[in-house]
């Protein structure tokens, strides 16, 4: 666990103007979430040294990497990171084993380099060391790549949309080595993407940025509940909840798992007992009723405490946020519905849940 | 058949071009990076004069020269201060003319392949600790090889066939200054066709041997003359 990041940056192209001041967590993914031109990519560039914001103040880990109050910024190439570009970059006159020995050979020898055999077994790249980059599929590029930033032992990840150029087989096949990366890695890492999907499965932190601003800042269950923020209206809106498996209820193809306030039944999942999980629940899946439902098929009643309510302005749609045993959860019901029900901020209530998808 | 005389010249003229052709590369890799990366308001016109020698009639160029580099030029009064006397009729200044005539052929080629690498490899190489000047040669200097290729190849082989500059600044003198082409000109004007045969037939078949190799065997394109 390492301290956290601060990043202020103020950086002004006329027709784009970056402002922000965060403070990010020192381990765990944080995604820098966004539409593009939202500024997501300036900010980790700034962050990387790539661009150089007019005013900046960047210290990770106890290190100023730039204080433009004082004249300090260290160029990229003394910054300790790893960068993972969108498109994989590999430097195409050298093999896989040249790539990953680039940054090997310019850091000094004494330091404290990663387990280089670990990290190829981690992306299950060992096998194509000898080869020629051109001779890689775009997943295999990919990889390397990331194999190439992470062989540095850096003391932060830079992630820019690693995954935007590949099409949905190739984003399978390297997500799981995403999210095995995370429970492998003590390194903060910094990920860039305009994919709800890849938040929900990634994502510890989230900033949600905005014409150049974050707009929300913080844990991912609490952020992405938030009702100031544009992403809880939407029609994907959704919470994610950490769980681990408990039981198989084989006869009913059903597992249970359980959270911090509960448990839940979801459809048989193929992992070990005490396995750690991520499930997603779409606010339009959650529905809110005022006593516990007796005669319902749905199997997953949690009690609940309303904690915030907003409208979708103009829809028909009331966007409820609610705490499940210290978890956020968010559900879509109909303003008819909000007001027959007369639902106000700090109401207890119970919640269905209609259906939930695993990550 | 060849005779001494002419087998100096051919001597002389690879000399020259070697030595410019170095030149060249050495000036004009700064040059053209510099060209291919800068946003600066004088691009165009250093572009411009960087390609001037395309377009100028090689007497006018070696006219200028000559007046500059003479007694009373700028650069003539310049190094006779430093005690090197005047550059006109000596081998330097045959190679000092040779490198501002054909530099173009250097210049060009690298700044295009300088331009087609873009920014791309030099931020990967940045976020893998490589300071600027490192990238420069473990990654710049590998993936435009095929533009040092091309630019050898025609920097070189334009200085061996050039003749108005020579003539102008370098004039015609045994040893010192006397190339293939204006030996070959000496042999027509002394209506020794069969000599002047001979050395217009070697120039002919060195020439179209190595444009065949840069454009069969390296496959490069031919450069645009703008």
């Amino acid at each position: 666990m390492t301290k956290p990041i601060t990043a202020r940056f103020q950086l002004d192209y006329g027709a784009f103007q970056l402002a922000v001041d965060l403070s990010l967590p020192g381990s765990g993914i944080t995604v820098l979430f966004g539409h593009s031109g939202s500024g997501k990519t300036t900010l980790l560039r700034c962050i990387a040294g790539l661009q150089q914001a007019q005013q900046g103040y960047l210290e990770i880990n106890s290190t100023i990497w730039q204080d433009s109050a004082r004249d300090v910024f260290l160029p990229t190439h003394k910054r300790s990171l790893g960068y993972v570009f969108q498109e994989a970059n590999l430097f195409p006159h050298l093999t896989v084993a040249g790539n990953l020995q680039f940054g090997l050979k310019r850091i000094a020898k004494q330091s404290n380099t990663a387990d280089l055999q670990h990290i190829l077994e981690l992306l299950g790249i060992d096998h194509l060391l000898k080869r020629k980059t051109e001779q890689l599929s775009g997943g295999e590029k990919q990889r390397v790549a990331i194999a190439r930033a992470l062989a540095l032992n850096p003391e932060v990840l830079l992630m820019d949309e690693p995954l935007a150029s590949l099409d949905f087989k190739r984003k399978q096949e390297i997500l799981p080595f995403l999210s095995r990366l995370h429970q492998d890695l003590n390194i903060p890492v910094l990920y860039v993407t305009h994919s709800q999907q890849e938040v929900a499965q990634l994502a510890d932190s989230l900033v949600i940025m905005e014409n150049g601003r974050a707009l929300a800042s913080g844990p991912l269950s609490e952020t992405l509940s938030r009702l100031d923020v544009p992403l809880a209206q939407d029609r994907e809106a959704a919470t994610v909840w950490p769980v681990t498996v408990i039981e198989h209820e084989n006869d009913y193809h059903l597992t249970r798992v359980s959270f911090a306030g509960g448990a839940l039944s979801l459809p048989i999942i193929d992992a070990a007992i005490g396995t750690p999980l991520r499930i997603q629940i779409y606010a339009r899946d959650v529905s809110i009723a005022l006593e516990v439902p007796t005669a319902t098929s749905i199997l997953n009643v949690l009690p609940a405490i309303i904690t915030g309510l907003a409208d979708d302005h103009g829809g028909g749609l009331s966007v409820v946020q609610l705490q499940v045993g210290g978890l956020a959860l968010l559900a879509h019901i109909t303003r008819k519905s909000a007001l027959l029900l007369n639902l106000q901020v700090g109401m207890a209530v119970y919640v269905q849940i209609k259906g939930t998808s695993i990550l | 058949m060849l005779t001494s005389a002419d087998l100096d010249t051919l001597l002389l003229t690879f000399k020259v071009a070697s030595i410019s052709t170095g030149l060249m590369l050495l000036f004009g890799t700064p040059l053209a990076w510099w060209l291919a990366r800068t946003r600066s308001a004088w691009k165009g016109f250093i572009n411009a004069v960087v390609a001037l020698p395309l377009v100028l009639p090689p007497t006018v160029l070696g006219f200028y020269l000559l007046v500059l580099m003479g007694p009373a030029g700028v650069i003539g009064q310049f190094t006779s201060w430093l005690g090197i006397g005047t550059l006109p009729f000596t081998f330097a200044g045959l190679v000092v003319a040779s490198v501002l005539y054909s530099m173009p052929f250097v210049v060009q080629p690298l700044q295009a392949a300088f331009t087609t690498i873009g920014e791309q490899p030099l931020e990967a190489a940045a976020t893998l600790r490589a300071s600027p000047l490192d990238t420069f040669f473990s990654v710049v200097m590998p993936l435009a090889k095929p533009g040092f290729l091309t630019a050898t190849i025609l920097g070189f082989t334009h200085t061996v066939g050039e003749f108005g500059v020579v003539l102008m600044v370098g004039g015609n003198i045994p040893d010192r200054t006397r190339v293939v082409s204006v030996q070959i000109y000496n042999h027509v004007e002394a209506m020794e066709y069969s000599d002047a045969h001979w050395l217009a037939g070697i120039l002919l078949v060195f020439s179209f041997a190595v444009l065949l190799v840069l454009y069969t065997v390296l496959k490069t394109q031919p450069v645009a003359h703008n």
